[in-house]
């Protein structure tokens, strides 16, 4: 399973090496070309000579994390966070660190050599470390190094009813789709590109646009899913299980009205389960790839996930499916249709 | 000149929402131009053929406004902003969604009102049901303030002032500016207020060699105001820095220099907060010489902005000015 095996590997942003290199061996079976470009953004063209716009579709390959800052005499590792996380999230959970992964635990001081007033605040990224179970400082130093990054040690799996957990879902989720979309043809030349540093500001797909030049971009994520205990109804942004989750503005964004609209058509007309990413809040590579050049119309469809940016997150795997369905379709509708227009 | 700024305030186009704006300016300005487009973004680009090098004037057409989320069941919307709308601006204001629907903006019972944000306040549109408010606005429709232009005399009120006033400066300036020395492009840019967004891409596809953005700016001649040395009716501001940019200091002689030679009355800017469109055009491909001509205004992003004309026509003439002069020792 794609999304499986995507989400076991490591890829916090600027180290993307491993989900990269997955990627490539799956993309360059099904691709008429492949490139990487200097922020290390894999693009995969297929269908180049035929006619039509050219389409990007965009999702990073970059997860949240951590770095390690500076390694002290008892060999622990002082780290600080890659990427927006909830530093309450962290303590006691396990890592991998660096290129070997040689595993890790999140620690902290115990609860009975806190202040008082420090057991009622929650722990922060630098109070706490990565133990990797050295002797001292030395002998941690012969297996990490300041600078390297620890991923999450999650495994991911099918559970529950038809559902997934694991880590980085934010945004292999959208890496799988896009690697299913690599399956299929088009009647017009798609650019897959799979961005880097998303996590850290949108980095990777501003310079992946500006060498694609495309007439339209569609950024395929992960996104928060509010349906959650006592959280009001106004607030859940998106649902587990109504389907894939169609942006009109976010913070990097706001969506070409007309793009908007088709986006709604075809999942109408298909007959696709699908619902409206009902909060304006956080940025994705829409931001940048939108603004590249003298402007590309550009989309946002997300699957949407609980608990993104922590060691673990939830998707429904129907709304998965139904994301690559819309996905298809949207391409389909371009192909025959045309481009939105104003 | 008044009834060009009732015109253009009296239309709801937020950022991203810009047709209606953009066709009504797309009428004032037909006759006056040799060449008019419309970019990817939305940017309407109006092009005075010369022969000298390019000019980029960016005048916003965007205004901040509301974007539905959320409809409950009992009809009430719930809103996010489109740029800097405060929440303790928007309590009881009246709204207009760009489809004309209007509606008022109520807020749940607060302790106390530091508590309030935008998730406390929602938009009722007079609707009993989700579906009888559904029939009348989908989730991702936009709103904005409904307030109407008044005409206090020497000055005048009205919502959106930021930045209708810059994009009636600079239709103004194309009709009265008979003859251009550069090529002179006139670009009504959108999504100004969420980053400076159409400036970055009419700039890369314009590739000018000077840019020039006609905003609104501060003042600091309010009681109890931020200290600001720019007072409304003391004359156009020539914008020294801001948040964006600083601009070039020849960029800012040329504009001193036609404005002293010519009488126009002037007044240095320095906004501590805030930018502007020549924040994204400076920084485009190689770097544009840029420089800001602003009009002084009161209680920006407020339903109510106010103008002095005497500022209003001092900043027509700048720009007219720029325009048909050689501007060859700004650009050395």
């Amino acid at each position: 399973m794609l999304l499986q095996e995507l989400s076991n590997l490591d890829g916090v942003s600027g180290r993307e090496d491993e989900v990269r290199s997955y990627i490539y061996r799956k993309a360059s079976a099904l691709a008429d070309d492949v490139y990487f470009d200097a922020m290390g953004s894999l693009i995969a063209v297929k269908g180049r000579d035929k006619r039509g716009p050219a389409v990007m579709m965009a999702a990073h390959m970059d997860e949240v994390g951590l770095m390690v800052t500076s390694i002290d005499k008892s060999g622990l590792l002082k780290i600080d966070t890659i990427g927006s996380i909830d530093h309450r999230v962290l303590v006691s959970k396990t890592v991998r660190v660096g290129k070997d992964k040689v595993p890790g635990v999140i620690g902290a001081k115990p609860i009975h050599l806190q202040e008082p007033d420090e057991q009622k605040k929650p722990l922060k990224a630098k109070s706490l470390y990565v133990d990797i179970g050295a002797k001292d400082k030395d002998d941690a130093e012969k297996v990490v190094s300041r600078g390297d990054v620890a991923a999450f040690d999650t495994k991911a799996g099918v559970f529950g009813q038809g559902c997934f957990k694991g880590k980085a879902l934010d945004d292999r989720a959208g890496c799988s789709v896009l690697l299913r979309l690599l399956e299929m043809d088009f009647d017009l030349p798609v650019y897959f590109a799979f961005t880097t540093q998303e996590e850290i500001g949108a980095r990777g797909a501003r310079t992946a646009a500006y060498s694609i030049k495309p007439s339209l971009a569609l950024v395929f994520e992960g996104t928060s899913a509010g349906d959650v205990a006592d959280a009001k109804e106004h607030k859940q942004s998106t649902k587990l299980g109504k389907g894939p989750a169609i942006t009109f503005m976010d913070r990097s964004v706001v969506v070409n009205r007309p793009l908007f609209t088709r986006l709604i058509e075809v999942a109408e007309s298909e007959g696709i389960p699908h619902q409206l990413r009902q909060m304006t809040t956080g940025g994705t590579d829409a931001g940048p790839i939108s603004l590249s050049r003298t402007g590309v119309p550009a989309g946002v469809i997300s699957v949407p996930c609980r608990y993104i940016h922590s060691p673990v997150s939830v998707l429904n795997l129907t709304d998965f499916e139904n994301t690559v369905k819309l996905a298809s379709a949207v391409l389909r509708s371009i192909a025959t249709r045309g481009l939105p227009s104003q | 000149m008044k009834d060009l700024v009732k015109r253009l305030t009296s239309i709801s186009s937020p950022s991203g929402f810009e047709d209606e704006i953009r066709e009504a300016i797309k009428s004032e300005v037909k006759d006056y131009c040799d060449e008019i487009r419309v970019d990817a973004l939305g940017n309407l680009i109006a092009v005075r053929r010369g022969t000298g090098p390019k000019i980029q004037f960016a005048a916003h057409m965007d205004e901040i406004g509301m974007i539905a989320t959320d409809i409950d069941e009992k009809g009430f919307v719930r809103f996010s902003n489109v740029g800097g709308v405060s929440p303790h601006r928007l309590f009881g204001q009246r709204v207009r969604f760009t489809n004309g629907v209007v509606g008022t903006i109520g807020m749940e019972k607060l302790d106390d009102i530091k508590e309030l944000n935008l998730d406390k306040l929602f938009i009722d549109i007079g609707a009993t049901s989700r579906e009888s408010a559904q029939e009348l606005i989908s989730i991702g429709d936009c709103a904005t303030y409904l307030h109407g232009f008044d005409d206090l005399g020497q000055r005048i009120v009205a919502k959106a002032m930021d930045d209708r006033i810059g994009c009636a400066v600079l239709i103004e300036a194309m009709r009265r500016t008979e003859q251009c020395q550069s090529e002179v492009y006139c670009t009504f840019t959108v999504q100004e207020e969420v980053g400076l967004r159409g400036a970055a891409t009419s700039a890369f596809g314009i590739d000018p060699d000077l840019g020039i953005a006609i905003d609104v700016t501060g003042t600091g001649d309010t009681p109890e105001s931020r200290r600001m040395a720019v007072s409304l009716g003391k004359g156009t501001a020539i914008k020294v820095k801001d948040q964006s940019v600083i601009a070039h200091p020849k960029v800012k002689q040329l504009l001193v220099d036609l404005a002293e030679r010519n009488g126009v009355p002037y007044q240095l800017e320095v906004l501590t907060a805030g930018g502007t469109d020549s924040g994204a055009i400076h920084l485009t491909r190689d770097g544009v010489r840029s420089g800001v001509i602003s009009i002084p205004s009161r209680y920006i992003h407020c339903p109510s902005e106010m103008v002095d004309m005497i500022d209003v026509e001092a900043s027509v003439k700048l720009v007219s000015l720029v325009m048909s002069a050689d501007i060859s020792e700004a650009l050395q």
